[in-house]
């Protein structure tokens, strides 16, 4: 079954209440922070906090993902020798701007891997990219490791390397964001776009989310428990929807009994690319939780 | 590692726990506890305290710990970095981990 990535829910690393309850609001994936939202004067007790919280609690099959600081800063190297150790499923590389700076990233995961005596590989990498040379290196940054499972946008930084600021429809950063979702999907890898920091404006908040699944990505980093669930819902396939794949299925599986060729539906031609969204909105649907009847999706 | 100065680390918000580590005027390991769920969970705090401080190797030091309920996790992390930063110590040492 496809892994769901469609909530990853923001968790300040010096936050100990919110450490400890992230992953009661069952977003699919969490991110403990230990980047910005941690002041220069606490980014040890953080790595502390994360480290212990991440060996000792049970975030009942929640993914986890740590934010770390970049190689660039005084913070990235603890980082990753904590966190190699402490084993969350992700490490979130912040502005990444071209495949040497995940190749950079995986060679000390690597070398703490083998000190630490754990399996190699074990710990998957994902990249935040948040300026526009980033953008340019989307596929290069992709396709950097092996370990490499997401490319994710940062729209604050990216507007501000632009030179402009972010609006309700986002068109400043459309092009950004068809980039990294076309770079990820060339790669076969997961697209995650930018946080919406008003949360209290929640018809501009579905707008958005409702833009960036039509725009082809997986799903959203939130800041709030409450942007969980709308996210989810906009997310899992339709009825109709369902109804409409199971019916494509169907008929193609007919169609291939017989050794016909193209086939219609309703009047329209069935080919490749409708099956393979049809498929998608079932394990899309079994992945949200939807029971089907297996005699009706085969 | 040795206390040579006071280090501080926490916060007083809920599930949290504020701890100072400083110098001893005597020998040992001298806890000074306030806690919202002391008559529970005293004994469990002082006991994390203990351990801690020994798998640290420090054998002297005053530890203040103003606790709001946070999890024996959450108190071995914040022991940890007052400790680090009451030994002047920058880096803990990731590779004995």
């Amino acid at each position: 079954m496809e892994k769901l990535r469609r909530t990853m829910l923001y968790v300040p690393g010096n936050n100990a209440g919110m450490v400890k309850d992230a992953h009661i609001y069952r977003s699919d994936s969490v991110m403990f922070d230990l980047e910005d939202s941690v002041s220069l004067s606490e980014k040890d007790s953080a790595r502390l906090l994360i480290f212990n919280a991440l060996k000792t609690l049970d975030y009942e099959g929640i993914e986890t993902v740590v934010r770390i600081n970049g190689l660039d800063t005084p913070f990235g190297v603890d980082d990753i020798k904590a966190m190699v150790r402490a084993q969350p499923d992700i490490i979130r590389i912040p502005k990444a701007d071209s495949a040497d700076d995940i190749k950079a990233v995986e060679v000390l995961i690597e070398k703490e891997e083998k000190l630490a005596g754990l399996k190699v590989g074990t710990i998957k990498l994902m990249a935040a990219i948040e300026g526009p040379l980033g953008v340019l290196n989307a596929y290069s940054i992709a396709t950097a490791s092996k370990r490499m499972i997401g490319l994710a946008i940062g729209a604050e930084d990216y507007v501000t390397n632009m030179k402009t600021k972010r609006s309700p429809g986002g068109v400043e950063i459309l092009f950004a964001r068809s980039q990294i979702v076309t770079a990820a999907r060339a790669a076969g890898i997961y697209a995650l776009d930018t946080v919406y920091s008003d949360v209290n404006n929640e018809e501009g908040f579905l707008e958005e989310v409702r833009l960036i699944k039509q725009l082809g990505f997986d799903g959203k980093s939130v800041i709030s428990p409450r942007q969980i669930a709308p996210v989810h819902k906009i997310y899992t396939p339709s009825q109709k929807d369902i109804d409409f794949a199971l019916r494509v299925i169907e008929v193609i599986k007919e169609a291939n009994e017989k050794g016909s060729g193209v086939i219609s539906l309703d009047g329209k031609m069935v080919d490749k690319p409708i099956v393979d969204r049809a498929e998608r909105v079932i394990a899309m649907a079994k992945a949200s939780g939807i029971q089907f009847d297996e005699e009706d999706d085969k | 590692m040795r206390v040579v100065k006071t280090g501080i680390a926490g916060t007083l918000e809920s599930s949290d726990v504020m701890i100072t580590v400083s110098e001893n005027t005597s020998t040992g390991i001298n806890i000074e506890l306030h806690s919202i769920v002391e008559k529970q969970f005293g004994k469990q705090i002082r006991k994390v305290i203990k351990e801690k401080m020994e798998e640290l190797d420090i054998s002297d030091a005053t530890v203040s710990v103003n606790d709001k309920g946070a999890l024996d996790c959450t108190i071995c992390a914040r022991l940890e970095a007052a400790t680090y930063r009451a030994a002047g110590i920058k880096h803990v040492r990731w590779e004995e981990k």
